[in-house]
């Protein structure tokens, strides 16, 4: 069995035609079926929820045109319930747009992990990247090799793509012909998903303190400055933790030295 | 207009820093404090949207049924419910607490 595997492994390094990566180590098989299996399970379920960034976009007063030109073209979820949110609120479309690239830019850092494991060249990078999002990069992270990375990454962001993208057009087709979206409770879309997504990521003290603080300091300036400005200001509480926490360790670290010192 | 201006600003913004991960050379973002600080910006940003979205109308404070379905959902993660039925709890609690006259 090891040497059926260590067989199959050297079969798929020379199918790589690749260009010269990072040398990876030996991938274990991975059924493809099982790869694609993963990939859908997050697509689709992910995709489906396309529905509620619709309704919430149509019901914040983006025309349906409008609703589609994001999940067409910004494609990455958080980002999209934000701009929306801040647009309905009133706030500057700079303002709104700002908030809404903060959110996104930790796609950048997906795709610094990505592209030393998909090693795509550089002319379909360009493409690929569009689809760098939370679930590609999960699926793609979790795969042992190259290849099944690729197929997950690819797989995913297909189903997601465009199920997300049809998902949109239905909400925010359904959100027309719902009329008041508020009576039906779907202004709670948007702040359920955002909770959602910030859930799984409060795993340690740090990232509990600094959500505290964030929601702190939107809550106190909310009614002095103007729409959209409080949540910009609230993410200066992720450099403030940092900080707290670097000089805490560094107090820590002369302490622990102190202590163990023999004198 | 000015919608379309924002469309066009975040859709650009956030292709790029996508693209940026895929071909900046590795090393150039992999400093320790800059990946701990991009990991805890969505953290700061996503918890001050709930806050804000749950708590407001975006430029006043307000208690209302809102408040109620996202505390829903806030039980329905806990509880580890898949994301579709997360948003459809802080949904229909929203609607029902509304119907009540919430």
């Amino acid at each position: 069995m090891a040497e059926q595997t260590a067989e199959q492994t050297e079969i798929r390094t020379t199918e790589r035609a690749g260009p010269p990566g990072p040398p990876l180590p030996p991938e274990p098989a991975k059924p493809d079926s099982a790869v694609i299996r993963d990939a859908l399970g997050v697509g689709i379920a992910v995709g489906l929820s396309g529905f509620a960034f619709g309704v919430t976009s149509a019901g914040a007063g983006l025309s349906l045109l409008q609703t589609c030109a994001l999940s067409l073209l910004v494609f990455t979820g958080a980002s999209q319930f934000a701009l929306v949110g801040a647009l309905a609120a009133g706030g500057n479309p700079l303002t709104a747009a700002a908030g809404a690239f903060f959110l996104g830019v930790r796609n950048a850092f997906y795709g610094l992990r990505l592209s030393s494991l998909l090693g795509y060249r550089a002319a379909v990078k360009p493409f690929a990247a569009h689809w760098v999002i939370d679930e590609t990069s999960a699926v793609a992270l979790a795969q042992p090799g190259r290849h099944s990375a690729r197929l997950g990454f690819t797989v995913t962001g297909l189903s997601l793509y465009a199920l997300w993208n049809l998902t949109t057009l239905a909400g925010a087709l359904g959100a027309e012909a719902l009329g008041d979206t508020d009576a039906w409770g779907l202004d709670a879309a948007g702040p359920a998903v955002f909770l959602a997504l910030l859930a799984p990521m409060l795993t340690t003290t740090v990232e509990r303190v600094a959500a505290g603080l964030a929601v702190v300091l939107v809550m106190v300036t909310l009614p002095l400055l103007p729409t959209g400005v409080p949540v910009l200001l609230a993410a200066l509480a992720a450099p403030a933790v940092l900080f707290a926490e670097g000089r805490r360790q560094r107090a820590k670290g002369t302490r622990d030295a102190a202590e163990g010192d023999p004198a | 207009m000015s919608v379309w201006i924002a469309i066009g600003v975040t859709a650009v913004g956030c292709y790029l820093v996508k693209y940026l991960g895929l071909s900046a050379p590795a090393g150039l973002l992999e400093r320790p404090l800059v990946k701990r600080l991009a990991a805890l910006l969505p953290v700061a940003l996503l918890a001050a949207l709930t806050a804000q979205q749950t708590f407001s109308d975006g430029q006043h404070l307000l208690l209302d049924a809102k408040a109620a379905g996202v505390a829903a959902a806030a039980v329905a993660l806990v509880l580890r419910a898949p994301f579709l039925l997360v948003i459809g709890v802080a949904v229909v609690v929203t609607a029902g607490v509304r119907a009540l006259g919430g």
